[in-house]
Formats: structure tokens, sequence, C-alpha cells
């Protein structure tokens, strides 16, 4: 093999957000060589794009927060279908690695006695989420970035990996090729950590960059560790709609944090009329008790425009449905009408929310200090993944271990806002933590150097094949597809229609082709990943279809309620020695009887 | 709908010339979703970076009608599409293909920075106490999504190719945002004048008119920073002071 380069680390870690980057961190940290593999540049991962903050019960803003409400809370949104062990040890561990992330170097806005202060969000009970204006996202990876490249770490940039090894039951290595020139390298790790983030590049209408495709879930699911949940997606309800090129680009929640109102075509603020059960004595009885709430105020409960995701997103499309959408099948996201309450509104929205005006003003024309903004919802965050041990995120493949969005349990069928950023740093750090803890009670061994041929070769087919379609043809038309039948409202006869079209899109995507160079090549690129869209897709049918029920994400037209019976299993999906994809249902273990007080007295 | 021709650099290594395209013109558009149009259509191996398309990630950076800008953030309406709309790399860094150059430079120049590090914590948890007022300054630098588009307009990167000597304004804000951490305890004023070339600079102002994240970048970060490097430079007894303590003398 000219072209193969060979690498050897104790620790290899597979994406560069902010849970790839702080596993590096704390590999490194835990004294083993370690090699940071990124899809794209150093600093560019997805992470960039969060914006409202990272949650952490520190209780800077309301000392009544705690890990305990933190908890409940999170379990609450996830409809307790969550890893109950990831959500008690994210609650606890969240506030130092805040924290740490100051010493690091992160300047977070302030309180007014100098302390990190702290926003509200939806689903959390009190202002918990520590932030920089709407730019939080970058902060913490500029911060993981600049204070990882002084941890001798070596980083692989703009290289994807496409094949994972292993020896017996261990994972040993992976293969990868590099945007640049196309060569292929091959890294021998004692551990891997896949910190690859999500799916969102099988949907059409997404908030995700085209790296999210699949890659971790694909890879684990390859190398015989199982798929959780993958059924529960969140679609996050503000997406911008118009212009055509934007849509699905996110509008942070902290529009609606900061006092912004959803409204209809008629101007009625309709999430008032459908609040669920489980969260009436939370929520606000009138607009301006919800807007005392936004503004800080102790006694008043929160607006119902700050409920869980995918219960703002279903009244969303509710209200398009029902006619009363706005103008490009949205409805209005209003925070200029807080000029009624406040002076120098327009002052102040450009302050806290700077991104968002920003890039309202240049992608859409929209002054959002004036008018209300068009929105809808877009896919945004899958809270299934890879299956792992909540202490040390390690999956059933010994030696391969996920964290962030790649890994699945601690979000359950429905993730908070801002619980996403502290997932990245409480489990990055700690499956980071464990493989260099592998590494060290483990030898390397080296992968077989036939398999590498093999994978090497599979990966240039595309270059062989002279009549194919383009890649770019497939992809379009998975995504499509996955968009009108297997999206926010989902229904037995359309996903099994799905299911059939996949088939289809499979042989296809066997059988494109590309032309060109191997040097820096898109189309190519494009024909490796849609094998990776197209297993995780397959995964969210089967789990979805399995699911008749609705919870969270995943919403059925066909099965409207919450089943009690579908509370007490998770989805898992693996791949049968036939090759074939399998569902399973693995019951959820029982809570610690001290989680079930706290679960009981927080109801 | 009416179609745009996009003249677009093509080749590897220096070794391009520009090609005409033509697609569709949609509401809205902006270059990065022509360019991508052309890539599905025309030329599925015509190489571009991007990731957010949203001004965010600062990945898809390149010379638009011979200004440096955002793909993603420039809008086809704003450009006159009567004439071809030329689209090429950044000049200023080595060229890889098509549209992508090689950056590298940029990552080996930060490492070189003396990192964070912070004075001992305020409170006994282990945190910090600082003001908003005063952490407003450095805030604004940590704006920064590394486009490196003011790396690419400055002169003494571009024309004179001082890469050895001078950092450039990027990294000029970078050291700005350190130095002015409320709580950081490093002295970073002699290697800006002995390593990092800070008086190359001439405040020209080509960076700050380029930066899409609307940085002050020689205003805020630049001339304070020169400020502070020529007090340093010329008070002996702040060098030792400085020596002594680590500690920085105000401006
Ligand atoms: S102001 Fe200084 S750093 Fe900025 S472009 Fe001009 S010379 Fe370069
Ligand atoms: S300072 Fe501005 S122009 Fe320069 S790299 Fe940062 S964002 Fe880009
Ligand atoms: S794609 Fe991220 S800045 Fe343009």
């Amino acid at each position: 093999m000219a072209d193969l380069k060979t690498y050897d680390h104790d620790v290899l870690v597979i994406g560069a957000g902010g849970a790839g980057l702080r596993a590096a961190i704390e590999a490194a940290a835990g004294g083993v060589s370690v090699g940071l593999v990124c899809k794209s540049l150093l600093g560019k991962a997805h992470t960039v794009m969060a914006e409202g903050g990272m949650a952490a019960a520190m209780g800077n803003v309301d000392d009544r927060d705690n890990w305990k409400v933190h908890f409940t809370d999170t379990l609450r949104g996830g409809q307790y279908v969550n890893n109950w062990r990831m959500a008690e040890l994210h609650a606890r561990e969240a506030p130092d690695r805040v924290k740490e992330l100051e010493a690091w170097g992160a300047l977070f806005d302030r309180t007014k006695d100098g302390r990190i202060l702290q926003r509200n969000f939806g689903g959390h009970r009190y202002p918990r989420l520590a932030h920089v204006g709407d730019r939080t996202g970058l902060e913490m990876i500029r911060t993981l970035q600049d204070h990882g490249v002084h941890q001798g770490i070596d980083v692989h940039m703009e290289v994807t990996v496409t094949t994972l090894f292993k020896r017996g039951d261990r994972v040993v290595g992976a293969l990868g090729y590099d945007r640049h020139h196309g060569d292929f390298h091959l890294f021998r790790a004692r551990a891997v950590v896949l910190a690859t983030g999500g799916i969102g590049r099988a949907y059409q209408i997404t908030s995700n960059s085209w790296e999210y495709s699949g890659d971790g879930q694909a890879l684990a699911y390859q190398a015989g560790a199982s798929l959780m949940d993958m059924e529960f997606i969140q679609f996050h309800p503000t997406g911008m709609v118009w212009p055509p090129s934007v849509k699905g680009i996110l509008v942070t929640e902290g529009v609606r944090g900061e006092g912004g109102v959803l409204l209809n075509n008629k101007g009625e603020r309709f999430m008032f009329n459908d609040i669920p059960d489980n969260y009436k004595a939370q929520t606000a009885d009138t607009p301006e008790e919800g807007w005392r709430y936004t503004q800080g105020d102790k006694n008043a409960r929160r607006p119902p425009e700050l409920l869980t995701r995918d219960h703002v997103a279903r009244c969303i499309m509710r209200e398009v449905k029902a006619g009363r959408g706005s103008p490009h099948g949205g409805v209005f996201l209003d925070i200029a009408w807080i000029k009624e309450k406040i002076k120098n509104a327009p002052e102040h929205i450009r302050k806290k929310l700077p991104s968002m005006y920003h890039q309202f003003k240049q992608l859409a024309d929209i002054d959002i200090t004036a008018v209300p903004m068009e929105i809808g919802p877009t896919t945004h965050y899958v809270m299934g993944g890879i299956r792992v041990e909540g202490d040390s995120q390690m999956s059933a493949v010994p030696g391969l271990f996920a964290a962030g969005e790649a890994a699945a349990g601690l979000h359950g069928a429905n993730r908070l806002g801002g619980n996403s950023l502290s997932d990245l740093l409480v489990f990055g750090k700690r499956a980071g933590e464990y493989a260099a803890r592998f590494a060290r009670e483990n030898a390397a061994i080296a992968p077989d150097s036939g398999e590498v041929a093999e994978k090497i070769k599979t990966a240039l087919e595309p270059f062989d094949r002279k009549s194919g379609e383009s890649p770019y043809k497939v992809q379009h038309d998975l995504q499509k597809m996955m968009q009108e039948l297997v999206g926010i409202v989902r229904k037995e006869d359309e996903m099994l229609h799905a299911a059939e079209g996949l088939k289809a899109l499979k042989a296809r995507a066997a059988n494109v082709s590309v032309t060109g160079s191997r040097e820096y090549n898109p189309g190519w690129h494009t024909a490796i990943e849609i094998q990776n869209l197209i297993t995780v897709s397959e995964a969210v049918i089967l789990s979805a279809v399995a699911r008749k029920e609705s919870r969270g994400g995943h919403f059925r037209e066909d099965y409207q309620d919450k089943k009690a019976e579908f509370g007490t299993f998770n989805h898992l999906v693996d791949q049968a020695a036939d090759g074939t994809m399998e569902l399973t249902q693995k019951p959820i273990p029982p809570m610690t009887a001290e989680l079930k007080l706290i679960v009981e007295e927080m109801k | 709908m009416a179609k745009a021709t996009f003249s677009i650099w093509r080749g590897e290594a220096n070794q391009g010339r520009f090609t005409d395209y033509q697609t569709e013109v949609t509401e809205g558009m902006v270059v990065l979703d022509a360019v991508h149009q052309i890539q599905a259509e025309d030329a599925t191996d015509l190489a571009c970076r991007w990731n957010c398309k949203a001004g965010k990630c600062g990945s898809c950076s390149a010379e638009i009608n011979g200004q440096p800008r955002l793909m993603c953030m420039t809008r086809l309406n704003t450009l006159d599409l009567s004439q071809p709309v030329t689209v090429e790399p950044m000049r200023a860094f080595p060229h890889m293909k098509d549209l992508v150059t090689d950056v590298s430079w940029n990552y080996e120049v930060k490492k070189k920075i003396k990192k964070f590090t912070p004075r001992k914590p305020d409170a006994a948890d282990g945190t910090w106490r600082m003001q908003q007022d005063d952490v407003d300054r450095p805030q604004e630098f940590r704006k920064c999504i590394e486009c490196f588009l003011c790396q690419d307009v400055c002169h003494v990167l571009r024309d004179h190719q001082l890469h050895d000597q001078f950092i450039g304004p990027r990294f000029l804000v970078y050291a700005a945002n350190l130095e002015m951490n409320p709580i950081d305890a490093e002295n970073r004023l002699d290697e800006l004048r002995r390593l990092h070339g800070i008086g190359y600079c001439n405040i020209t102002k080509c960076c700050t008119n380029v930066c899409p994240e609307e940085i002050k970048i020689t205003d805020n970060a630049i001339i304070p920073l020169k400020e502070r490097v020529v007090d340093h430079a010329f008070d002996p007894l702040a060098k030792i002071i400085g020596l002594v303590t680590g500690r920085i003398p105000g401006p």
C-alpha cells in the first residue's frame, strides 16, 4: 500500500467537537498518547453552532437549584426512558465541568456579583444555562481547542474514518482518508472514542452541517455495538423557514428565553392552548406571568413557549396544518414586541441575541428588533445513538467508547436545551478517562493487513464504476424520503413505505460513480457517507415502526398517546449473524432507592 | 427564474484557471448555495470548505469578485449578476484545490503564543469574580470564528509574505483576548514585539473592514496592544515588576 500512512496512538478519538476535544484532553491527562481525528479543520465542528448555553446546576442566579432538580428535569424531559445513571452523573458533574472551562480561558457572561450568569431555558426549572450571549458553543469549542493544543495531542485534520478494525472482540484501530490528497491512513489504537455527533443529514430540513452523516453510529454498528432508541430524534421548534436557501438553520431557544413569543397568523399566542398535564404546575397562567419569568421573577412560572422542544414543535405543526401558519409555512416568533415592556428594546435584543440579529439581517433582510421572524421545526438532534455503559461510556465492544450526541442514554426520548453542551463535557471527560485506563491495561494489537487492503479497495470502488449515478442524487432522494415519511409526525404505512424505499436506495448507493481525482473530491466523500446515512436511517425506521406510541421526539399520528408499557424498555438495534438489522427490547433496570426518592419528591 | 454565471477557480496547487458555470438563481440564495448547486449539477469534484452555512464556523472563506468574504453570508442579491461572479480561493495561503487553501500555518502560529494562565482563584470553590464590564472587551475578540479573512487581506502577509515574522491580525486579536482577560497572569508583550512582529502592522485597517464578526481588530485589539507593548518596552520599572509578579502593567 504505497499511499498508506500508519500511526500508533494509545487512544484514538474520532470527532473533534466538544465531546471529542474534551475526551482527548482527558485521555492525554491520563498519560497516554492521543490521536484526534477531525472531519473538518480543528475548531469548525458542529459544536460552534450551539447557541443558548450549557446546563449546570450551579445556582448562581437562583440558589434553589441543585443537581437533584437538574436530574429530575432531565428525566421528566426525557419521559423517563433515560439511562438514569447518566442523568445522575450529568447533573452532579456538570457544574465542575463548566467551572473548569473558565480555568481554561472561557469568558462567560457575568452576574452582578461577578459570577457565571445563568439563563432560563425550556424544561429547566431554574435559570441554569451558563452562556456567552448566543454563541456559547463557539466559546466552548475555542476554549477546548486552545487548551487542547498545548496537551501534546496529535491532531489529524480533515480526515474521515471509514472503518473500525477488530481483533477478536476488541477494537484495535481505524482506517480513514484525508480530504486533501485522498490518501489512506491507518490508525492503530488500544482504545477508540467515537465522538462524531449526530445524523441530521439524513433529513432535508436540518440545522446540522454536512459532517453529521451518522458516521460514528454506523461505524459502531458495523463493529458489533448496539444502537439504542434511534427513533428519538429532536425536531427543534425554531428553524428559519425563509428564504429557501436557509431553511432549517437554527434560531436559538434563547429568543424565547429572553421573552420571545410564538404567534399564529391571527396574532394568537397558541402555546397557551395546549399545556401537558405534567407541566401544568410549572407553567404560567397568563402572558404577564410568563414575561415576568423571563425577566427573572422567581415567583413567576415559565411561559408555555418554554415547554419542551418536542411539544412546542408539534404545536407549531398543528397551527401550520390548520391553516393558521405564516406565509412561508411556519409560524411567527416575535421578540420585537418587548419594546412595549422595556426601554431601548432594540439595543437590548442586539446585546442579548447578537448572532440571531446578525443572521436574520444578513440572510433574510429582517430586523428582528422591529418585526417577527418566521420559523418552523428543523431536524436538530438525535437522542438515540450508540449504547454505552453509563460510568465509562464503553459500548458493547471492548475498547470502543462513545460520547456526546453519538452516544445514547442521557436524554431519553427528548433532550432539554442546554443539556447537550454539558453532556459533551461530562461524558467527553469520562470517555477520555476510561479509554485511557483501558489503553493502559491492554496491549496494542495490529489490525489484519489483508482486511485493511480490502477496506481500501471498497472505499475506492466509486471511482471504478463508470456509469453509475451521482452520489448527490441518491443522498438527496434519501433526505427527501426521510423528511416526508419518517419526520416529525409518523404513521405506520408511511414508514413501511420508507423501509421499502430504503432497499432501493441501498441498491442505488452501491452503484454510484464519481469522477475526478482523489484530491479533495466531495463527490467521492458523499459516496462513502451515504452508506452511513442509509445504515442509520434503517435503524431509525425499524425502531420508529416498533414504537407504537408517542413519546418525546417520537410522535405517531396512529398512536397519539404515551403508553406505560413502552416506558419500561429501550430499543436496541444490532447486526444479526446474517448481516441483517435486528431490533430487540431491553428492559430499563430499576432506579436506585435514593434516586427514586428524589424523583418522587420533585414530582 | 434567471440564470447567473459564476467564474470559479478550478485546479490544483496554483495550476488553476477560472471556469464558467451557469446556474439557476432563486430568492435568498447565497454564493455557497450557487457553488453547491454547481457541484451537484456540473462538477461533483468541485472542492470547497463549509460547515455551518450560517457564518459561525469560518470555513467557507473565499474571494468573491475580488473581496474576501464568507460564501455562506454573501447573498446574490447584493452582487451584480449581469456580470459573471468570480469566486476564487484566499490568495494569501498556499493553494490546495479549487476553492480550498492550506491554512495550517495559522494553527502553527497559534501554538507559539503563550497559553492562557489564570491567576489563583478568587473564591474557595476555585472560581473567579469578574465584572461584565471587564469581560466585554475580550468577549468581543472571542467572537472570532477563525475564518482567516483578515489574514488573507493583510498586506504584510499577502504582499510581503512575512509569515515567519508576523502573526497577522487574527493572532493579534487572539493575543489581545489573552492579555485583556481579567484573570490571565501571563505576560506576552515582549514576544509580541520580538517574535510576533506587532511592529509590522501599520494600521491600514484592511483587516477590520473584512471581519465578518465585525470585530474592531485595529482600534480595539491592535492599537491598545501596541500601546502596552511600547509602555512595557520603555518602562524599565514596569519590566522589573512584570518579571517579579508576572503581572501586566496597565496601558
Ligand atoms: S491594520 Fe495591521 S494587521 Fe490589519 S491589515 Fe493593516 S497592517 Fe495588517
Ligand atoms: S478576526 Fe475576524 S476576520 Fe479575522 S479570523 Fe477572526 S473573524 Fe475572521
Ligand atoms: S459555512 Fe460556516 S461560516 Fe460559512
